[in-house]
């Protein structure tokens, strides 16, 4: 059985400049900010990044690292507007294929069943079509006639997810209330990288329906405790909300400067630190 | 006109408007987005909707005492909405005549002044499930002659779009902080139903951005029962959080 434990770095190391790059999670929840953090690391940039967008956009959006931006809202959740975000879109910084939620479900589903499109009942009568001129619709071959959009499959060389459990192998597992989309976000991509809260030998006597990722789509698997901070990644921990507040709120430069200039380990340093220094 | 009770604030009448949107919807989901209508929601399902479905605000649907009743994860959450089993209120930064609405950005999309949300599941929602509005600050910002992007999709466009736009297209209601408005016009623009207390006719004009289809006799929007009053009161928002979205009259 191949061992698929690495180091963030070195999943970094297997993505290159230009690529299409695929991050799980949901707005700011359970997001593999450890492996998005080892990005901001490394020199790769001009990225195609595909994401139900929260601080992971943010992050790379304000390194000036994403070249498109294929999505269908970019939040905080509990803070609304992503400041980083807008501040890119409203700098014109990158490209953006803006699409319905629907639209990026079943493009996720297109690509991971090899299809080019799957149709939807979205789109059509809204600015999607108006902002996206590439996307066609089609005509249901049967007696209804009903026409539809030609969601695109969202294929992706890689991607990104951050799981509660995973053992050596890559098989992950979902402790939370919402798998959200990352099963799908494994099998759209070429290659797909697991972080998770906790390496286990197994999950004998596990309930199987949270097993969400299967190893035949997981191409290497790394352990980042508190690694999707300061998302949550329920039950393991909440959303650090001081923290996404501070973040939200600081200047670019001085959050990349206290945070992100070290590896992961001195970030988690500096959060706790942080924390201790905070008034309260 | 019926002259409405004394003591029941603004905001109390914003829920009871939009509480009404869910009146007769059988057993679907409620999707309300904010405060006011997710009190609203709750309020219509304690008394004269017992029937529909509500989530706690992530991924499980939850009963009238908060105990677990189903798993709703967003993948599932749209397919209920493709399924058409399900009336949401949205919010919405600009909404037009004919009930186009934009959360995505103010401005030129290719670089917009504002990045607002993106349009989120706002095109599959006006196709699929019954859309209403929710709009706190009734202002000619909001309610203007065109929006910039349109997100969720009005009777203009769903007509021009074709019959698989408009098969399942409806916006049953727009609740503001002012009254209460449909579409029930014969172009299918925007009409003012309903006043809350305190608001007239010109004030709703004046803070609307297009031409608004309104009678001289509107009514005020109805007053709330005093069952419905005290579930609100004690039950609902014990700590008056629908005050703090909604301004006094």
């Amino acid at each position: 059985m191949t061992d698929k434990t690495m180091t963030a770095d070195e999943v970094v190391a297997r993505l290159w400049s230009g690529m299409t790059l695929g991050i799980g999670g949901w707005g700011s929840r359970r997001k593999p900010m450890a492996l998005v953090r080892a990005l901001l690391r490394s020199p790769v940039t001009d990225l195609t990044v595909v994401s139900c967008g929260g601080p992971d956009v943010g992050l790379l959006a304000a390194a000036g690292r994403i070249a498109r931006l294929v999505t269908p809202f970019v939040t905080l959740d509990s803070i609304p507007l992503e400041p980083r975000y807008r501040a890119a879109r409203e700098r014109g910084s990158f490209a953006l294929t803006e699409i319905d939620e629907a639209m990026f479900l079943w493009g996720l589903h297109a690509a991971a069943n090899r299809l080019p499109f799957l149709p939807v009942r979205a789109g059509i009568g809204s600015d999607v079509m108006r902002v996206n001129p590439e996307l066609r619709t089609v005509v249901s071959p049967y007696a209804d006639g009903e026409e539809f959009v030609a969601a695109p499959a969202l294929r992706m060389d890689a991607a990104l997810v951050h799981l509660n459990r995973a053992d050596r192998l890559g098989n992950a597992q979902y402790l939370g209330p919402d798998p959200y989309f990352d099963d799908l976000f494994c099998e759209a991509a070429d290659a797909s990288y697991v972080s998770c809260e906790r390496l286990v030998d197994g999950f004998t006597g596990a309930v199987p329906q949270t097993l969400l990722v299967s190893r035949v789509s997981v191409t290497g698997v790394v352990e980042t405790p508190n690694g999707a901070h300061f998302t949550s990644c329920a039950p393991d921990h909440g959303r650090d909300e001081a923290f996404q507040t501070m973040y939200a709120t600081t200047p670019w430069d001085e959050f990349a400067e206290r945070f992100l200039h070290g590896d992961e380990e001195s970030y988690q340093e500096a959060v706790q630190v942080w924390h201790e220094e905070r008034p309260r | 006109m019926k002259e409405p009770p004394m003591g029941v604030s603004r905001a109390e009448y914003c829920v009871i408007a939009c509480a009404e949107a869910w009146r007769d919807n059988g057993e679907v989901l409620a999707s309300p987005m904010g405060p006011i209508p997710s009190l609203g929601a709750r309020l219509a399902r304690l008394t004269f909707s017992p029937d529909l479905l509500l989530t706690d605000g992530e991924a499980l649907l939850v009963d009238a005492d908060g105990g677990l009743e189903g798993w709703l994860p967003y993948r599932r959450h749209l397919t209920m909405v493709t399924g058409g089993r399900r009336h949401v209120m949205m919010g919405a930064s600009q909404l037009d005549r004919h009930g186009n609405q934009n959360i995505s950005c103010i401005g030129p999309w290719e670089q917009p002044a504002r990045q607002l949300l993106g349009v989120r599941g706002a095109p599959s929602n006006t196709l699929n499930n019954p859309v209403s509005y929710w709009i706190p600050r009734h202002s000619p910002r909001v309610f203007v002659e065109r929006v910039d992007m349109v997100c969720g999709v009005g009777y203009d466009r769903a007509a021009a779009a074709g019959p698989s736009a408009t098969r399942f297209h409806r916006i049953p209601r727009v609740v503001s902080d002012l009254g209460v408005f449909d579409f029930d016009t014969p172009d299918r623009s925007m009409r003012l139903v309903s006043l809350h207390p305190g608001v007239t006719v010109a004030r709703v004009r004046e803070a609307t951005g297009f031409e608004l289809t309104a009678g001289a006799d509107t009514p005020f929007t109805r007053p709330p029962t005093a069952t419905e009053l005290r579930l609100i009161r004690e039950i609902l928002d014990p700590d008056g959080v629908r005050d703090r979205h909604v301004g006094a009259a």
